[in-house]
């Protein structure tokens, strides 16, 4: 086995400047306002993630996870702390991101899989694949302006899914499609998991990431609070109990529940 | 603490209920059969994908695509289309010929005005092109930027390769009337020719590298650069021959010097002689123009300072855009 990621003591700062032009500025450092202020993203956080382990990493929202997810894929460069990854990495940071609206879905697909490091004999050899896993069909030749935010997805997503990776990122963005194209989206990701790449998956559907993952990290406030494979006894469910996410609702809420997560999640409910 | 406790819990019970209902997501089950090793033949190293603009000429399929991307977005929904980066130099050119040939009468000192004229606003407007498009070109890519891991540094080289792709038909109607003209190229003509390609082609992507990275942070500069490019066509030889200038670097000479030091001003003397000087060159002599043609006999040394001094200066530029891009997701 040999280390896919490897996350070195990382930190990230995020500065805010509240006053952007001349006049704004100078008005605020008379009345002696912040001009700007940090946000300490990610304090400190370590760990090393084997090829072929497959990584839910879950916590709250504003808990760090897209900014440690942005570290890994490159998109941004740690302030303190080294990462480094090995092989290609495939991200669903956000499916469709750089979509050029005026351009057809077919040059828009060929641009993605370039920037996801595919060369164009690699890409026109999947081509028919991609374009079968979206399901977009006729609107392929559309310029993507005009597609459904679901189509907007489902293409991106499948070229994603479809770049040979050695590490395969994946943050909540599968929250757009319908409930068939999730399935179908899961049961590729376990296939990709079967491949051995490794697996990043950001999630806060507790069952999802249960059936997907092997060890889990939980992200509070910036700080990696919980990893399944260092905390003693450590397990994909014991990090979904520390986040409170398994316990029975108790209001409004369990009336809206149904389908396959809300019943896993109340027979891990039981489980305790 | 219980402070601590209660904030957790009371976003627990959020997050639980939208992973029923929004976000909700199917389980699948993981498949059968031991799972394959994947051997990963590469070294660990940072996901940071390596940059510099010798990192973005590796990648041309790339390269190719974001330019028919910028393309595509520049003329969206537009009856002309392409013809737009033509309709403008051309009227350009319409209007400084009648101003300045007719109204100032420069061309009866100047034979060949047209060529004199044309050299100049074929190079000006690339240069322009590639600053203008470099210096929006990270802003206006921000989506990509924020999201992708890719070389920053594509999107200026992309702007000038865009600009290089308007130009290049301009340039080769020039040739073609030189040709129809009557041209006696000769090899110290191609020579600066080349060496006035190459001092625009650098200068002008180590300003739109830098200019790039500095309007992420501060706007202002996609219009200073604009404003200032409106005067770049009076501060280059083109509507008036340079012996006007070297008859001003007498009284002021460092006014001439500065006017010199430009290099958009060193790259348009330098097209000029081969292309202008060549269609006045009948049996070996230039004819209606005094012995050099009236450029400056210093013409090719400042040239190549001049190229010596853009290649560092567009080494200085990849490191302050280097420096610069660190911030650029949190900035846009």
């Amino acid at each position: 086995m040999s280390v896919s990621i490897e996350v070195e003591n990382v930190s990230k700062v995020f500065s805010m400047h509240y006053h952007r032009t001349l006049k704004q500025l100078s008005v605020g450092m008379v009345k002696r306002q912040e001009t700007s202020k940090t946000f300490q993203a990610l304090t400190d956080v370590s760990f090393t993630v084997e090829q072929g382990e497959a990584v839910g990493l879950m916590g709250l929202n504003g808990s760090g996870k897209s900014t440690l997810l942005k570290l890994i894929n490159g998109v941004m460069k740690p302030d303190v702390g080294t990462i480094r990854t090995r092989g290609r990495i495939a991200g669903l940071i956000a499916t469709g991101a750089g979509f050029q609206p005026q351009l057809s879905g077919r040059d828009n697909l060929f641009l993605n899989a370039a920037i996801l490091g595919m060369n164009e004999a690699e890409t026109k050899a999947k081509f028919d694949e991609i374009v079968d896993f979206a399901d977009i069909g006729e609107f392929l030749d559309t310029p993507v302006s005009h597609y459904s935010s679901g189509m907007y997805a489902r293409l991106g997503f499948s070229i994603a899914v479809h770049v040979d990776a050695d590490v395969f990122l994946a943050d909540e963005v599968l929250a757009v499609g319908d409930r068939p194209f999730k399935q179908k989206c899961m049961a590729k990701m376990q296939e990709i998991r079967s491949q051995g790449t490794t697996i990043f998956y950001v999630s806060h559907a507790a069952a999802s990431v249960e059936s997907m993952c092997d060890r889990i990290l939980v992200l509070e406030s910036g700080n990696l609070n919980y990893d399944s494979k260092v905390v003693p006894d450590g397990s994909v469910q014991g990090g979904i109990r520390y986040l409170h996410y398994d316990e029975p609702e108790t209001d409004a809420g369990d009336e809206v529940s149904s389908g396959v997560s809300a019943r896993s999640d109340a027979a891990l409910g039981a489980d305790i | 603490m219980s402070d601590v406790k209660g904030r957790r819990d009371n976003a627990a019970k959020r997050a639980r209920v939208l992973s029923r209902t929004k976000a909700a997501m199917p389980v699948a089950p993981s498949l059968d059969g031991p799972r394959t090793e994947r051997a990963v033949d590469a070294e660990l190293e940072s996901p940071v994908p390596k940059g510099g603009i010798v990192g973005v000429l590796q990648q041309p399929y790339l390269l190719r695509l974001l330019v028919r991307r910028q393309l595509a977005q520049q003329y969206a929904a537009s009856l002309l289309g392409f013809l737009w980066s033509y309709i403008q130099p051309a009227f350009r050119f319409v209007v400084y010929f009648l101003i300045f040939g007719y109204v100032f009468k420069i061309h009866q000192g100047t034979p060949n005005f047209a060529i004199h004229l044309f050299c100049g606003i074929v190079f000006v407007h690339y240069f322009s092109e590639t600053v203008n498009g470099g210096v929006r070109s990270i802003w206006s890519n921000r989506s990509l930027v924020k999201k992708m891991a890719m070389p920053r540094e594509i999107f200026p080289v992309s702007s000038m390769l865009v600009a290089a792709y308007h130009t290049l038909p301009q340039f080769v109607l020039l040739s073609v009337i030189c040709v129809v003209v009557g041209i006696t190229p000769d090899w110290t003509g191609l020579a600066a020719l080349l060496l006035g390609i190459a001092i625009i082609v650098v200068f002008s992507t180590a300003i739109a590298l830098l200019l790039s990275a500095v309007n992420v942070y501060y706007r202002d500069f996609q219009n200073i650069v604009a404003t200032l490019l409106q005067m770049i066509h009076f501060m280059v030889p083109m509507m008036y021959p340079i012996s006007r200038i070297q008859q001003l670097g007498a009284d002021h000479p460092v006014l001439y010097q500065l006017y010199m030091a430009n290099p958009a001003c060193q790259a348009v003397l330098l097209v000029q002689r081969f292309f202008w000087y060549g269609t006045n060159k009948h049996d070996g002599k230039a004819a209606g123009i005094n012995g050099s043609g009236g450029f400056p006999p210093d013409m090719f040394l400042r040239g190549i300072i001049t190229l010596v001094l853009s290649i560092v200066l567009l080494w200085l530029c990849q490191k302050a855009f280097s420096r610069l891009e660190s911030k650029f997701p949190e900035r846009i």
